[in-house]
């Protein structure tokens, strides 16, 4: 009796071991693409091919906002007074301290160019706004300064620099 | 108890159903038979407004989803087609957008009648807990739905409240862009909330079902916070609990009926008349006003990872309830010091609402940081505590003594003692 019923319970063991093995590996495999669908698709990734900014008519002062992935990049022509004020600060007083040498590329130190979305949660900020020279975002009040960088409020980061090169003097590709 | 189970199918057809498929009996034992407390108020029927409620936004919703159109180019444009083309559409939509508000004004008398009377303790934790998810996905639907007319507030209410995962570490970038389907909210984000709020009231319905299973297994607390001992406190639920409830329904539809008519628009924003724009944020963002408290308590906090940490924290708090208070005795009736605190949560709750549709500065922010003090500190500290400092007050032998004296109700007539007094 018992070795008869242990034989049986050693080939129905095996089954359920292996057929909860495969069905656990079949679940996962089911989520892979459930999950993945969710992800920007083909298009959308294509979209998101490089853009080319022509600079020559943006004044001093003045931000430009143009949009590459479908977010807002903020070009920012920095007067003298606008360097100065970004170069003057205290590096390390500052919540996400980066000198102003690392937020713009050498040799174009008037030429500011960041994603203009909030690093809060995701607002466009308004130029020329807030007490820093920069923008000031509507939504819980962050403030940035002249290099795009976080001085006050929520925000944890200074607004995000997108890749970009200067393919000329007056005009850059951003991505 | 008493009338469990007393059905007696009569007819033919009703035999020969009941021994297929009992559902008249359980019908008969759930909603008629079924011992309810005597001394139920006017407190005990939002649960059944809630789900009247849910009705009305499913027809509605569905109806209107015959003539929306979930896309970034025709979104506003068909929503706008059903307010002035579709045959009554105006009248669906505004049944449905404060259909939406009275659904969570209901459900928030509701959860605080359960917090007064101490509806979560012992034996009711998991239909505590199954209102708790009921709760978030109703907040999640509402959400998603207020995306969809696609004007200025869906947009940016839908990028500010996604962006909250991006406060997660590592991964929450990732997580964000997984949510949109693209780098930005966009149409792909449009088209999974569309599919998500369509189902989501289903699986509310769902687990509105368990809810209710939890209940009929615990049985409905009561006024007085102790438990049904005879036949003498409780009266079977048809027809009094379905008269009451029913009245108070219909009171309910008047109040609705009065924002659809009068006022469809003044819980709404008027920027959400305006469509969509990616490339501006209205100058100031607010979300529906029964999101507000959670907004102040985000908003009150100036670090990110810890203002969204203290918006989850505060709603899921509430799914620990039954063991943070640590008192036995249920009801605030006999609770003197509960009672007072319980009423500066609600002060406190009301007063974050308000705060949160204020713009982030000043005096504002210091009174939100204090309301939100005391939010967390009414769970944690207040409740913990309370249960061991607190005179409690002799509670009564029955439910039926503390309704009735020598069998005379106190006050208005209460049923079966009509005939005697
Ligand atoms: C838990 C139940 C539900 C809640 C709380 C809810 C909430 C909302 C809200 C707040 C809006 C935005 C209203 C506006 O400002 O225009 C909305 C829109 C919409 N809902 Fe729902 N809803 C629910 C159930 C449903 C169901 C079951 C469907 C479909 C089967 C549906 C379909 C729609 C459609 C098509 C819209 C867009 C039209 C419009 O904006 O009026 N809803 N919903
Ligand atoms: S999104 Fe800019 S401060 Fe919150």
């Amino acid at each position: 009796m018992t070795t008869v019923s242990s034989a049986d319970h050693t080939r129905r063991d095996f089954l359920y071991v292996a057929t909860g093995a495969v069905g656990a590996v079949g679940a996962a495999a089911v989520l892979v693409p459930l999950i993945s669908q969710m992800n920007p698709d083909a298009s959308t990734i294509a979209a998101g091919a490089p853009i080319q900014v022509d600079l020559s008519p943006i004044a001093d002062g003045q931000i430009i906002k143009v949009f590459w992935r479908s977010k807002p990049v903020f070009i920012f022509h920095r007067t003298k007074h606008d360097i100065e004020l970004a170069q003057k600060v205290d590096v390390n007083s500052l919540p996400d301290p980066v000198p102003d040498s690392e937020r713009v590329q050498k040799g174009h130190e008037q030429w500011l160019v960041v994603i203009g979305i909030c690093t809060h949660l995701g607002c466009i900020p308004l130029p020329h706004q807030g007490e820093f020279d920069g923008w000031f975002c509507p939504c819980h009040g962050s403030q940035y300064d002249s290099a795009g960088r976080i001085r006050k409020g929520p925000a944890p980061k200074n607004l995000y620099l997108p890749p970009y090169k200067f393919v000329s003097d007056t005009k850059i590709q951003i991505g | 108890m008493s009338g469990h189970s007393t059905y007696q199918p009569k007819s033919g057809a009703m035999k020969w159903l009941e021994r297929r498929l009992p559902i008249a009996s359980l019908v008969h034992s759930s909603f008629v038979a079924y011992p309810t407390p005597r001394n139920l108020n006017y407190w005990w029927t939002f649960g059944g407004i809630l789900s009247f409620m849910l009705g009305v936004q499913i027809v509605t919703g569905v109806v209107l989803a015959m003539h929306y159109t979930p896309h970034v180019d025709l979104a506003f444009k068909s929503v706008e087609g059903i307010m002035r083309d579709v045959n009554y559409g105006w009248l669906l939509r505004y049944l449905h957008a404060n259909g939406a508000a009275m659904f969570f004004l209901a459900v928030y008398i509701h959860i605080f009648r359960g917090m007064y009377y101490g509806s979560y303790k012992e034996p009711r934790e998991v239909l505590w807990i199954l209102g708790v998810i009921i709760y978030l996905l109703m907040m999640a639907t509402g959400f998603m739905g207020y995306v969809l007319p696609w004007g200025q507030m869906s947009f940016w209410a839908a990028t500010v409240i996604t962006n909250l995962f991006s406060a997660i570490p590592l991964v929450g970038d990732t997580i964000v862009t997984w949510l949109w389907g693209g780098y930005a909210v966009g149409n792909p984000t449009l088209n999974r909330f569309y599919s998500l709020h369509y189902l989501l009231p289903f699986v509310i319905a769902g687990v509105v079902v368990l809810h209710v299973w939890a209940l009929h297994v615990a049985g409905q607390n009561n006024p007085a916070g102790i438990e049904p001992k005879t036949d003498k406190d409780t009266v079977p639920f048809t027809p009094y609990a379905t008269v009451k409830d029913a009245f108070f329904v219909a009171c309910f539809c008047v109040l609705f009926a009065w924002f659809v008519f009068y006022i469809p628009n003044y819980l709404g924003h008027a920027d959400n008349y305006i469509p969509a724009n990616p490339a501006q944020t209205p100058a100031e963002i607010v979300p529906e006003w029964y999101y507000l408290p959670f907004y102040a308590i985000l908003r009150s906090i100036p670090n990110k990872l810890l203002g969204v940490t203290a918006l989850f924290s505060s709603i899921l708090i509430l799914a620990f309830l039954p063991w943070l208070d640590t008192s036995k005795v249920r009801s605030a009736r006999y609770r003197p010091l509960y009672r007072q605190f319980f009423w500066l949560f609600v002060i406190s709750a009301i007063g974050l609402g308000y705060l949160g549709s204020k713009p982030p500065e000043g005096i504002y922010v210091i009174l939100s940081r204090i309301l939100t003090l005391y939010y967390f500190a009414y769970f944690i500290i207040v409740l913990p505590l309370l249960g061991f400092f607190e005179k409690t007050k002799p509670l009564p032998h029955s439910i039926a003594e503390s309704v009735l004296k020598e069998g005379v109700p106190l006050g208005a007539s209460a049923p079966s003692s009509r005939a005697k007094a």
